[in-house]
């Protein structure tokens, strides 16, 4: 995999950060132009009058993302959303309403669970049990699955992928940008300081959570898919423990046996459910 | 109690002080430590009260909405883009006539991206009858979060706490935390002119005929202007119990003034110092904070049309003057100097380098301080 980095060096993201990770894979795509709105990525993307992210940058209000996308696709091809988890709760309504209009753009989710940019407070997708600022005894309310609920508005493609194992992101991006219409990637990005385990371990810790089956890459593209990794992880016998993916990090310190197995429960749900859209959405 | 505290923070135990029920925010910078520490204060049980976390600010105050609507004390907190985008219920509230307090923690409105203070956001409530004051620093912060939700009460009008960004929000400094006991006493139960009841059948908003609606319009604004009394009273009962006086503005050294400088915010403080060292020099200057935006201090203003005034604006009108600077012109002929916009700083040097140059008539009507 030869990339040309996009993201340059000297940005000001944390060490081993998962969308300084993610955002390399922009660089498969031809003349793009990025939007982005608040989250992390404002702040990595650099100070006026320099930017760190090699292509155009659109900076934008947080919830607006898709919708300033749309109409720079009226002029453009290859007009990307990068977007985190967050900027998913509070413009729910613009990606949804830029799907149902199967607008010509690529939206990509880098998702790190969590609102980081303003200091780690839960979002939508935070997972259960996790600590955050705003739920410091751990998260009780449910997680939203994006990338299913994105599936739901019968769109061209949707996937998920993670950072992780970027040869399958890069393969998902490339592929989204040859389909004309509205493109959903979902990216699994583990954070050092949001999670609370060390700048070393984003790629390991992004691994884990495909190997304990906690994160799993599929993808929809007429038909419904496990992919990559994944694959073998559907026996489950195969994953590793759970405990070992939640325990490298630290927002899940205190967990109860009971915990774990409620969770272990809710990933059991996501996976049976995935099995019945492999074997019912398809073509083959 | 005295202790040390942020403003952000002082605003919390403000809240925690005046036994909020309900509390609902959104993540924006500089606010959240206000809403983290309210968090915290709830899942330790310190804070009896349900934290509600939600997807976005305009449903932050839509939370807030219903469950003041239902009779409980409720608090949000906001910044910039956050208050922004919660616009349409920031009026839905006020011409509901609904009690309830907000802080916002003033900030630029991007782009660029900004999160330093300026005073432009908290302005842009000017019209919609909510009641706003601005803290010069975290006690104030924390005494003007207490008196709000009096005043409020009293008045069914929302009411707005500005506190500037970082260099309050998050200025560690000496604050006198009350006890308890006393703000029950200062502070009583909630009351507010209707709650929704469900043996009580009514209809909340409903299209009402143009003349009537026309007429809830005179009778909030009579009710904003009733508030400069109710404001002036509830700061001096407030003073008596907790020993700091409030009111509409604060006056520093104007009985005598030659000249006056009116402001508002944080750096008030840096501009005191300033008329300090003019006074040595034997120049009779004085400064007139205005504590209150809305109402706003008209009567207060017209005592003193008979000297030079200065306005120092931290927030501005495009294709006007600075925004106070509109407010006092209308009521007193000034000068206007616009400053520390997007969060540029402004220290006592800058300030004591405008007032001479004020004093000595070298400025002009709308000077950019740049
Ligand atoms: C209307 C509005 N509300 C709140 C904010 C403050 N804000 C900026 S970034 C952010 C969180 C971003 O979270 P996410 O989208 O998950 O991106 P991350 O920082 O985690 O990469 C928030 C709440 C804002 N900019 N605008
Ligand atoms: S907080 Fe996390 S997502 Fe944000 S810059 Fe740091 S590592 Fe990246
Ligand atoms: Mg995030």
């Amino acid at each position: 995999m030869d990339l040309r980095c996009v993201l340059l060096p000297g940005n000001p993201s944390c060490q081993g950060c998962p969308h300084a990770i993610g955002l390399k894979a922009l660089s498969v795509l031809e003349n793009p132009i990025v939007v982005v709105p608040a989250g992390c990525t404002t702040i990595i993307a650099g100070f006026n009058p320099k930017q760190s992210i090699d292509l155009p940058v659109v900076h934008v209000p947080f919830a607006s993302a898709p919708a300033v996308a749309c109409g720079l696709s009226k002029a453009y091809d290859n007009v990307v959303v990068w977007m985190g988890d967050g900027a998913t709760d509070i413009g729910f309504s613009t990606l949804s309403g830029s799907a149902i209009r199967n607008d010509n753009i690529l939206v990509v989710v880098s998702d790190n669970e969590a609102y980081m940019n303003t200091g780690i407070q839960m979002s939508g997708t935070t997972f259960w049990k996790a600590k955050t600022t705003t739920t410091p005894a751990g998260k009780r309310e449910e997680k939203k699955d994006l990338a299913l609920i994105m599936l739901m508005h019968r769109i061209p493609y949707v996937a998920t992928a993670s950072v992780g194992y970027m040869r399958d992101f890069v393969r998902k991006v490339k592929k989204a940008s040859k389909i004309k219409g509205f493109k959903f990637i979902h990216l699994h990005s583990p954070c050092p300081p949001g999670w609370r385990f060390d700048s070393s371990k984003t790629v390991e810790v992004a691994r884990m959570a495909v190997k304990s089956g906690a994160w799993i890459l599929w993808e929809y593209d007429g038909s419904f898919r496990i992919t990559g990794m994944s694959r073998m992880f559907r026996d489950k016998s195969k994953r590793i423990p759970l405990t070992e993916y939640l325990r490298v990090q630290g927002r899940f310190k205190g967990l109860t046996e009971e915990d774990v197995r409620t969770i272990e429960e809710r990933i059991d749900e996501v996976w049976k459910l995935l099995d019945v859209l492999e074997n019912t959405i398809n073509k083959a | 109690m005295k202790t040390i505290l942020t403003g952000n923070h002082a605003v919390a135990y403000a809240v925690k002080l005046s036994r909020v029920k309900v509390v609902s925010a959104y993540p924006i910078t500089p606010q959240t430590t206000i809403v983290e520490k309210i968090a915290e204060m709830i899942a330790k049980g310190e804070m009896d009260a349900e934290f509600v976390n939600v997807e976005s600010e305009h449903s932050a105050l839509s939370v807030v909405y219903g469950s003041a609507l239902a009779g409980l004390r409720s608090f949000t907190a906001t910044s910039s883009h956050g208050l922004l985008y919660m616009y349409e219920m920031c009026w839905w509230v006020s011409n509901s006539r609904l009690p309830l307090v907000m802080a916002v923690v003033t900030r630029t409105i991007g782009p660029p991206w900004n999160i330093h203070t300026d005073h432009t956001d908290l302005m842009t409530l000017r019209d919609s009858g909510w009641i706003i004051a601005m803290a010069e620093n975290a006690q104030e912060a924390l005494d003007l979060t207490i008196q709000s939700f009096k005043i409020s009460e009293s008045l069914n009008l929302p009411f707005a706490v500005g506190l500037d960004a970082f260099v309050v929000s998050h200025t560690a400094e000496v604050v006198d935390v009350p006890d308890q006991e006393t703000v029950d006493e200062f502070l009583p139960e909630r009351k507010q002119a209707y709650r929704v009841d469900p043996n009580d059948v009514f209809a909340v908003g409903n299209i009402a005929d143009n003349l009537e609606t026309m007429r809830m319009r005179r009778e909030m604004a009579l009710d904003m202007e009733k508030a400069k009394g109710v404001i002036d009273e509830v700061g001096r009962e407030f003073g008596e119990i907790f020993g700091r006086r409030y009111g509409l503005v604060e006056e520093y050294m104007v009985d005598d003034a030659e000249y006056i400088v009116v402001m508002t915010g944080a750096w008030s403080g840096d501009a005191k110092e300033a008329v300090d060292i003019l006074r040595k020099r034997g120049i009779q200057i004085g400064l007139l904070k205005l504590r209150y935006i809305r109402p706003f201090p008209r009567e207060v203003i017209e005592r003193f049309d008979d000297r030079k005034i200065l306005v120092v604006d931290r927030s501005f009108s495009m294709g006007h003057r600075g925004t106070l600077g509109i407010e006092v012109g209308n009521v007193v002929d000034c000068k206007n100097v616009v400053a520390g916009l997007c969060g540029v700083d402004v220290g006592f040097e800058d300030f004591k380098e405008m007032f001479e140059r004020f004093v000595r008539g070298e400025l002009g009507e709308v000077e950019w301080w740049i």
